[in-house]
């Protein structure tokens, strides 16, 4: 054993490397992306399948086949790709596993970077499988050797459920040997099981059902629900997850009783709540997101007994630190809740939201599509880097994976005037976007799709898909030819071009403009971060002085680097060289960098 | 509890992550239970970052307002965005150089003055120390190094020991710029 310094993510891919997973896969999504980018450094070695999937459904089937013949598997996904994979997801539990499999469903209070707060443990419930929630990466890894176990014990899929601050913590993890890895892999035939008739089903339901109350009497006495009544106590605190780290921290500074009981695994037992419930006199549940626990324990307790989300004494919204829950508890215990004293600065602080990088081909897009489509037109998107085209006027619908092309559609069958253009990504086209793109042109929608290809899944962090051609080891495969499956749909005006020359750019908009029914534009340029990698080498640009006449024409595109002073614009360290504002200055004052 | 709480803001791109990476693993080297949580996604892309490094804790890695004892600071005005997690004992480490935001260069907003950001952050934390750390990075080679240099300049007051440090940067910086990167360190040690 020895202690690493660890990112949660990290953590728990070293975990499913200890624990000898055969096959894993995924679609990334913050904050789940780097468990199998950490994981995928050890495939080769310890030889196992590691993918990254086109979409979570995809991914889950992959894993499921794999559990049916006796090999441990993970999924890993974030919260809103649970959606994506819901439809095996709920029928898994019936079916059950061969093998351990786990699905790692990474949740995002406070949505830092999703599209919305969500609580994976209700689709466990929902589901009926065990729900494994750690309060670190210490804790999640270690989870992940009981995990599989427990797995193959019962037969089950089970569910691993970090939040940010679990996948995104750092922290000094212990790491062991790996356990060898010598299974005998087959498909038993079982008809009954793996083909979910409704006659099959009626049976496998009962079956699901029946071993809900052994699951939980086993994970009563697991390491992860504990327990601890104190002498004298008159409050009594449950929590989970991450949520239980800040009740310890709160709880080791009071110097009163508090009998605690804190929840890493679900479904939780009646037997733990119930001996904590009657032994105070007031009992406090506090855990971020939905109010899972809290609806149980109600069921055992007058109403007035408990507080928590549902009496208001903890909020609904938003992720949980120190500070909050210090107030909470503080005031439960009728002790003074003394707020740390305001920080009142009397300075009007800028906003500095995420934008698009110095370089990005996706800002040029944006602003030729915007300068031909007019303001009058409306701009519908997608999930990705791309989403940040907000700032440039070019985002007008955002709601989920793939569902810019569908959005525009209904935007242009609903009989308004204005045209309509979408925009998606490489990764998010290939994830659920291609659906969008054939139902559109069945249906004769009247819309512009441009697909901005960068060539990698970059917001996540530079994933590979199938368009880029490579795995997620780096091994080289076919591409996938975007404008053969734009083609295949039967799309007639394609058009391929290069966000770095505005002038052929803007040409092409202008004749999608001007074409009714689906037509589309590949806005095709490797992200700015990849292409440096790849060792593309720009000269960055400079403003020539004399020249410059502060029209401002070029802060407008929103490049970072360019900034404006005295009365004259100026391109910092932080230019990538794509040289797009070079062609917006009208006064030719932006040239390449003479040094 | 926690011996010493960290946090390190700046502007998504300027190598926090890398810098609460450099600290945390030194920690551990010397044996010292480490807690730190960092900014991912979406605010990489020239967004205001925050990481929470805390030293010697056993609890979460979010670092309670008011409770920082070192305010790292890669960029003036996210030193006064994060004021609020500065202990009134600690220290604010800032480095002067600005980047302004797209809402600055466009005229909706003013960039607060530098010297003004400096002094209400005094009245808010026992000590700043304000330096051109970008200069310095340059000086020592690369603009990149500004996190190592910074570190550097925080290396006084941490619970960690300088060599401890050195070792940790040069086995986590890419082999080719080892030395700028220690030159970064001393740099900023030094200023």
């Amino acid at each position: 054993m020895s202690k690493h310094y660890l990112l949660g993510n990290e953590a728990i891919a070293r975990g499913l490397l200890e624990c000898g997973v055969d096959v894993a896969t995924g679609y990334p999504g913050t904050p789940s992306s780097e468990i199998l980018t950490a994981l995928a450094q050890y495939a080769k070695e310890n030889k196992f399948h590691i993918e990254w999937s086109v979409n979570e459904k995809v991914a889950l089937e992959v894993a499921i086949g794999a559990a049916w013949t006796g090999a441990r598997s993970v999924c890993t996904m974030k919260h809103v790709g649970l959606n994506v994979a819901a439809d095996p997801f709920m029928t898994l539990s019936h079916t059950g596993v061969v093998g351990g499999l786990v699905l790692i469903s990474a949740d995002d209070p406070f949505c830092h970077s999703s599209q919305n707060e969500q609580d994976s443990r209700m689709y466990a419930k929902f589901a009926k499988i065990p729900c494994f929630d750690p309060q670190s990466p210490g804790e999640a890894k270690d989870m992940l050797a009981y995990a599989y176990e427990f797995s193959e014990k019962f037969q089950t899929p089970v569910m691993l459920r970090p939040t940010t601050r679990v996948s995104h913590a750092k922290s000094d993890v212990d790491v062991y040997e790996l356990q060898s890895r010598d299974r005998a892999y087959e498909f038993k035939k079982d008809i009954e099981r793996f083909v979910v008739l409704p006659k099959h089903t009626r049976v496998l339901l009962k079956k699901l059902n029946e071993k809900q109350k052994a699951m939980s009497k086993e994970l009563a006495s697991s390491p992860w629900n504990k327990l601890s009544l104190k002498e004298g106590a008159k409050l009594g605190i449950i929590s989970s997850g991450v949520a239980s780290v800040y009740v310890e921290e709160v709880l080791d500074g009071i110097g009163i009783p508090v009998s605690y009981l804190k929840i890493g695994a679900y479904p939780v037992d009646d037997s733990l709540i119930r001996e904590l419930v009657t032994s105070v006199e007031k009992v406090l549940v506090i855990e971020e997101l939905m109010p899972l626990v809290e609806e149980q324990v109600r069921m055992y307790a007058p109403f007035e007994k408990v507080s928590g989300k549902l009496n208001g004494a903890v909020p609904h919204e938003g992720e949980f630190d120190v500070t909050l829950v210090s107030g909470i508890i503080k005031k439960a215990l009728g002790l003074p809740v003394q707020k740390p004293a305001d920080v009142n600065v009397d300075i009007e602080i800028p906003q500095r939201p995420p934008a698009l990088c110095p370089g990005c081909p996706h800002r040029s897009t944006f602003y030729i599509m915007k300068s031909v489509f007019k303001d009058e037109s409306i701009f519908a998107s997608d999930i990705g880097c791309y989403t940040l085209g907000t700032q440039l006027g070019a985002v007008d619908t955002c709601l989920c994976m793939g569902a810019s092309i569908t959005i525009a559609s209904g935007l242009s069958h609903s009989g308004i005037k204005n045209k309509v253009a979408c925009t998606i990504g490489d990764s998010t086209f290939l994830h659920t976007g291609i659906q969008g793109l054939i139902n559109a042109v069945y249906n004769k929608a009247n819309i512009t799709v441009v697909i901005l290809d960068n060539r990698t899944t970059a917001m996540t962090g530079h994933q590979p898909h199938p368009g880029t051609g490579a795995t997620i080891l780096g091994d080289p495969v076919t591409e996938v030819s975007l404008e053969a499956l734009v083609k295949s749909c039967g799309v007639e005006l394609l058009q391929v071009v290069d966000p770095f020359d505005p002038e052929t750019t803007k040409a092409a908009f202008k004749k999608a403009y001007q074409t009714d029914g689906v037509n589309v534009i590949i806005a095709r340029q490797p992200c700015i971060i990849t292409a440096k990698k790849m060792g593309i080498k720009r000269k960055p640009m400079e403003v020539i002085e004399d020249l410059c006449e502060g029209c401002r024409r070029c802060v407008k595109f929103g490049c970072p680097a360019i900034e404006f002073e005295n009365g004259k614009a100026k391109i910092t360290d932080a230019c990538a060289g794509c040289g797009v504002c070079t062609k917006i200055c009208q006064f030719g004052a932006i040239k390449i960098r003479s040094d | 509890m926690s011996k010493y709480d960290l946090i390190i803001v700046g502007v998504g791109g300027q190598g926090a992550i890398l810098a609460s990476d450099i600290i945390g693993k030194a920690a551990v080297a010397e044996g010292l239970p480490v807690r730190a949580a960092e900014t991912h996604g979406m605010a990489q892309r020239g967004g205001a970052v925050e990481n929470h490094v805390r030293l010697g804790c056993t609890h979460g890695s979010l670092i309670p307002v008011r409770q920082a004892d070192c305010l790292m600071s890669m960029e003036p005005v996210e030193a006064l965005r994060f004021a609020k997690y500065l202990s009134t004992k600690g220290i604010a480490v800032i480095n002067t150089e600005r980047i302004v935001p797209p809402i600055v260069a466009t005229g909706k907003v003013k960039y607060p003055d530098v010297d003004v950001i400096i002094d209400t952050i005094g009245g808010l934390c026992s000590e700043v120390k304000a330096e051109n750390y970008t200069e310095l990075a340059k000086k020592a080679g690369a603009i990149q190094a500004l996190n190592v240099v910074m570190i550097g300049a925080i290396s006084r007051y941490l619970p960690l020991k300088p060599e401890t440090l050195r070792e940790i940067i040069a086995a986590s910086v890419p082999p080719k710029t080892v030395n700028v990167n220690l030159k970064a360190f001393d740099l900023g040690r030094e200023a």
